[in-house]
C-alpha cells in the first residue's frame, strides 16, 4: 500500500465501492473442486516453491503451491533474532553499508536466476528499496550469501531484474538524486539541474554467482519504477518504466501526473558493456559496501568499494531510447517471445503493448519525435503494437502463461484480467479480494512459463480473515489458469507485505539441498572440532569460549571467572552431522539474540554481562528427549575480582574425561 | 458455505482413501537420502527379515583378521570429533554406553552398519531398542563414510585389546 500512495484516493474509492456493494462471488467465486486442487496430503510435497517478497519486513517468505503453506521466512535485509542473522558476529557484516549498520529494509522484488531464459533454481536475487542494495540467496542452503550496496542511487525499486542468462542484475534508482561525486547539499528546487536517475548493472559470475557492480548509466533525473530484460530476439535490451518526467520534487501525487505520457526506456546493455570495455565512462569516486558470506568459514566479510564507472547520456547515444508510455507506467513486462513489451500505465484506462521489431525499425528509420534531456524519443505510434482497450482500472503488472496470453493486475478495479497478446482482446476477468498489487505465474516472466497457477498479491484484506486489530495481514490468492477461465482456488494471509514473487517447480531446488555442513570442512577460526578441543581463553577483557553442542549437552557447560566488563564471545560449534539437528544457544541477559547453529556450523554470540551473579545458558531448539537438560551456568564476578577462570563438563571428582580445567590467559 | 465445507471434507476423504494403497512408494528405503526422519524409517523394514548379527546396511564380511594400529589411530581422531561427546572408552555410560567390550558383543558388520546409519537399525534391532529405553537419546547419524566407519571400528577393537 505504502508504495502506491499515488493511488490513495482512488484506492479508498475502490474500497468504498467494494464494501458498499460486494463483488459477486466472495463466496460463490470458488468452484466445487477447489479444495481438492489445493489439498496436499500430509507428508507430500507441494508442486512449486513460491518465493514472496516481504515488503516492509525486509525478509523473503517461502510458500508451497498449491497449498499456500508457509515453508520458511528467510532473513535478508532484516535482523532475525530467531536464528541470530544480523546479530551473530559472523552475520553482522552482511548488513553493513556506507551509512553504517542498517538492520532493516523494504524488500520489494525477487528474481530467480535463469539459464537460456529459463528458471534454473540456483540463486534468488532480492532488492532493498530503501538503502539501495541487492542481495543474492543461495538456494542450496536458503541463506543470504551476498549483499551489494548501490552508489549514486536512492530507492532501489526497479530491481533485481536479470538478463536471460543471469549475466546482469539491474537496479534503477526510484528517486533522482545528485550523484555521489557531486555536492548533494543543494536546494531541493534545483532538482532539474542537479538530479540524475542512475541505472546500475551488476555483473554476475556464472559459476559462483558473485556480484560485481560492472557499470552504471547516468540517465535523466526521472524516477525509474520497474524493469524487465528482453529475451530471445530482444535479449540485448533492458526496458525500464519511468514516471515523473515532470521532474516534480513535491506533491508528486498531483505534480508527477501532469504529462499525458511518461516513458519506457530501452537500454542496449550489451552495447553499454562494450562501451565500458572500450574505456568510455567516467570514474566516480564513492563508497559502497560489498558483503559476502563464506560457507567454509561460516563468516561474512564487508568490503567498502571506492569507485564505479558511469556512462553518460552522450556515451549511450546509440544505445538508449525513450518510448512514450501513457500515464505514469508502473509494470514493464516482456512476453516469453521477447517481441512484446507491456507498459502498464497505472493511471491509464488502456494498456499499451510495444513491439520489439517495430522499435528496431523505428530506430533504423529514425522515427523520432525529439529528445528528452539528450535521450532520443521514439514516436509512440512507431513503437506501438496496439492498446488493450478498457482492460480495467489501474493496470499494474503483467505475467504470461506461455500460451499467448497475458494476465494483468488491476489495482483500482481490484481484478485480474486475462487478454490475448496478439489481438489484444480481453478474454476473462476475475475479482481479487482486495486491491491486487503484483501477480505471479510460476516462470511467468521467463521464456518458459510453467503456467497452471496464478497468484494475486493483495494489498487490502478487510473482511477476509478473523480480524486482528487495526493492522491486518495482506493476502495471496491462488487461481487455476489451466482452462479458458481463471478459477479462484484459495487465499491465504501473507507474512509482511508481498510485492513481486517468483515460483518454480520443487525439484529444481529440492534436489540440490545442503543437509548439513561437513565438520571436517569447517574453516571457522574459532571452530571446536571435538569436545577435547573446547576451552576458554581470556585476552584482556575479551573472553573466547570454544564450545561444542551435541545431543544433548554443551562442552563446557560450567564456566567461572567471567567478570563484569568482560566481552564474552561464545563460539558454538554444532558437532552433529545429520539433517535437521540444529542446536540453539541462549544466555540470560543477552542484549542481541539467540543463535541457531546448523549441524557442522560455528556461530558466535557476543555477551556482555552487566551484573555479577549466576547466569544460565541453554539450548533453544528442541533437540532430543533430553533437550531440557541441555543447559549450564556461567558465573560472573564483579569487575576486577580474582575468581579463577575455570571451565568444565561433567566435573565429578573421579571423572578423568571431564576434569575442571584452567582457562588460558593471553 | 456449508455445501462448500462438505465438498472440502469429501475431497480430503477421497484424497486420503486414494493414498491408502500406495504405501510402498510413499516410504523411502533405508538407504535413501530422504530417510532421515525417524517416523518413515521406523517401518522401512520388517522385523522378520532382520538379521540381528549383521544389522542393516551395506557392510558384510568385514575382515578383522589383522589389527592395523594406523587405522585405529585415525579412528581415534574421528571419534574425538564425532563420538566421544557421548561415549567413553571405558565401560561407563555417559549419554550412550561405554565402548569397552562392544566388539565382543557385536559383530564387525553390525557395528559398521550401525555407526554409518543408525536410524534404520534403531527401528528394528532388539538390542538397540533396549538401549534407547535406557539412554532416551537416539544415536545421531554423524555422517561417517565407509573408510571412517572402518577406522572407528579399528579403534574400538584397540580398546578391546586387539593387537
Amino acid at each position: 500500500m505504502k508504495s502506491l500512495k499515488l493511488f490513495g484516493l482512488s484506492a479508498i474509492a475502490a474500497i468504498t465501492v467494494l464494501t458498499g456493494c460486494k463483488p459477486k462471488g466472495t463466496e460463490n467465486a470458488v468452484s466445487g473442486d477447489a479444495a481438492e486442487k489445493v489439498y496436499v496430503a500430509p507428508g507430500k510435497y507441494d508442486e512449486f516453491y513460491n518465493f514472496v517478497s516481504g515488503g516492509f519486513n525486509g525478509q523473503v517468505n517461502v510458500y508451497g503451491l498449491p497449498s499456500g503453506r508457509l515453508l520458511k521466512v528467510l532473513p535478508v535485509f532484516a535482523q532475525n533474532p530467531e536464528n541470530g542473522y544480523g546479530y551473530s558476529e559472523e552475520t553482522k557484516p552482511m548488513l553493513q553499508t556506507s551509512h553504517g549498520f542498517i538492520p532493516w529494509d523494504d524488500q520489494h522484488h525477487l528474481s530467480l536466476s535463469q539459464t537460456n531464459g529459463e528458471v534454473d533454481g540456483r540463486w534468488l536475487f532480492a532488492n532493498a528499496n530503501n538503502t539501495p542494495r541487492v542481495a543474492r540467496l543461495d538456494l542450496k542452503t536458503f541463506k543470504t550469501v551476498e549483499i551489494l550496496e548501490l552508489p549514486n542511487s536512492a530507492g532501489n525499486h526497479s530491481s533485481p531484474f536479470l538478463t536471460e542468462n543471469t549475466e546482469y542484475v539491474v537496479a534503477g534508482t526510484r528517486f533522482a538524486v545528485p550523484t555521489d561525486d557531486k555536492n548533494g547539499d543543494v536546494p531541493i528546487n534545483t532538482m532539474k539541474e542537479n538530479f540524475k536517475g542512475v541505472l546500475s548493472f551488476i555483473g554476475i559470475n556464472k559459476d559462483s554467482g558473485d556480484m560485481d557492480l560492472s557499470f552504471q548509466i547516468e540517465a535523466p533525473g526521472i524516477n525509474f519504477d520497474l524493469s524487465h530484460a528482453g529475451k530471445g530476439k530482444s535479449t540485448d535490451w533492458f526496458f525500464f518504466s519511468c514516471y515523473n518526467s515532470e521532474k516534480a520534487n513535491t506533491l508528486l501525487e498531483v505534480n508527477a501526473s501532469q504529462n499525458d505520457k511518461d516513458f519506457i526506456m530501452a537500454v542496449n546493455w550489451k552495447k553499454a558493456a562494450e562501451l565500458v570495455k572500450a574505456g568510455k565512462g567516467r570514474k566516480v569516486q564513492t563508497e559502497y559496501a560489498h558483503n559476502k558470506f563464506d560457507e567454509k568459514t561460516h563468516t561474512a566479510t564487508s568490503t567498502m568499494k571506492k569507485e564505479v564507472t558511469v556512462l553518460s547520456v552522450e556515451d549511450m547515444k546509440e544505445a538508449m531510447y525513450l518510448i512514450p508510455c501513457p500515464k505514469s507506467p508502473h509494470g514493464c513486462d516482456v512476453d516469453p517471445t521477447g517481441e512484446y513489451i507491456i507498459g502498464s500505465g497505472k493511471l491509464a484506462a488502456l494498456i499499451p503493448v510495444f513491439s520489439f521489431d517495430k522499435i528496431q525499425k523505428a530506430i533504423a528509420d529514425k522515427a523520432f519525435s525529439g529528445d528528452y534531456d539528450g535521450v532520443t524519443v521514439i514516436k509512440y505510434e512507431a513503437a506501438l503494437h496496439g492498446e488493450v482497450q478498457k482492460p480495467g482500472l489501474g493496470p499494474l503488472h503483467t505475467e504470461f502463461d506461455g500460451k499467448g496470453n497475458a494476465y494483468t493486475s488491476m489495482f483500482v478495479s481490484s481484478e485480474v484480467v486475462k487478454w490475448n497478446i496478439k489481438d489484444l482482446k480481453v478474454l476473462d476477468r476475475q475479482p481479487t479480494f482486495y486491491s491486487v498489487g503484483h501477480l505471479m505465474i510460476p516462470g511467468g516472466d521467463s521464456k518458459k512459463p510453467f503456467g497452471k497457477y496464478l497468484v494475486a498479491y493483495n494489498k487490502i484484506t478487510k473482511d477476509r480473515y478473523l480480524p486482528t486489530g487495526p493492522e491486518l495481514a495482506q493476502s495471496a490468492q491462488l487461481y487455476d489458469i489451466s482452462g479458458d477461465k481463471m478459477k479462484l482456488l484459495l487465499d491465504f494471509p501473507t507474512f509482511g507485505e508481498p510485492h513481486y514473487a517468483q515460483a518454480c517447480p520443487g525439484d529444481l531446488i529440492s534436489k540440490n539441498q545442503v543437509k548439513f555442513f561437513k565438520i571436517a570442512e569447517n574453516q571457522h577460526p574459532y571452530a571446536t572440532k571435538g569436545e577435547a578441543e573446547s576451552k576458554v581463553v581470556r585476552e584482556g577483557n575479551k573472553v573466547h569460549v570454544y564450545m561444542t553442542s551435541i545431543r544433548s549437552h554443551f562442552a563446557p557447560d560450567n564456566i567461572e571467572g567471567i567478570r563484569v566488563g568482560d566481552e564474552v564471545y561464545f563460539h558454538v560449534t554444532n558437532l552433529e552431522q545429520d539433517w535437521d539437528v540444529p542446536h540453539g544457544f541462549a544466555i540470560k541477559g543477552a542484549q542481541n539474540a539467540e543463535l541457531l547453529i546448523m549441524p557442522g556450523e560455528t556461530c558466535t554470540l557476543l555477551w556482555k554481562p552487566l551484573k555479577a551473579g549466576m547466569y544460565p545458558m541453554y539450548c533453544t531448539d528442541f533437540c532430543s528427549a533430553l533437550h531440557q537438560e541441555m543447559q549450564g551456568y556461567v558465573r560472573v564476578s564483579p569487575a576486577g575480582s580474582s575468581t579463577p577462570l575455570i571451565y568444565s563438563l561433567n566435573n565429578k571428582k573421579d571423572n578423568a574425561q571431564g576434569p575442571v580445567k584452567q582457562g588460558e590467559t593471553k | 458455505m456449508k455445501s462448500l465445507k462438505t465438498l472440502a471434507f469429501a475431497a480430503v476423504t477421497l484424497a486420503l482413501l486414494s493414498c491408502g494403497g500406495d504405501k510402498k512408494d510413499s516410504i523411502p528405503t533405508a538407504s535413501s537420502e530422504t530417510s532421515a526422519t525417524t517416523e518413515t524409517t521406523a517401518s522401512s523394514s520388517s522385523p522378520s527379515s532382520y538379521d540381528p548379527k549383521r544389522g542393516l546396511g551395506p557392510h558384510e564380511n568385514v575382515d578383522v583378521s589383522k589389527f592395523d594400529p594406523a587405522m585405529a589411530a585415525a579412528g581415534k581422531k574421528i571419534a574425538e570429533v564425532k563420538c566421544t561427546s557421548c561415549h567413553k572408552p571405558t565401560e561407563e555410560k555417559l549419554v550412550g554406553p561405554g565402548w569397552k567390550g562392544v566388539t565382543t558383543r557385536q559383530t564387525p558388520e553390525w557395528i559398521m552398519n550401525f555407526i554409518s546409519n543408525p536410524d534404520p537399525m534403531i527401528a528394528v534391532d532388539p538390542e538397540l531398542q533396549k538401549q534407547l529405553e535406557l539412554c532416551l537419546v537416539r544415536m545421531p547419524n554423524q555422517g561417517l563414510n565407509d573408510t571412517e566407519a572402518r577406522e572407528v571400528l579399528e579403534y574400538m577393537r584397540e580398546i578391546d585389546g586387539a593387537k
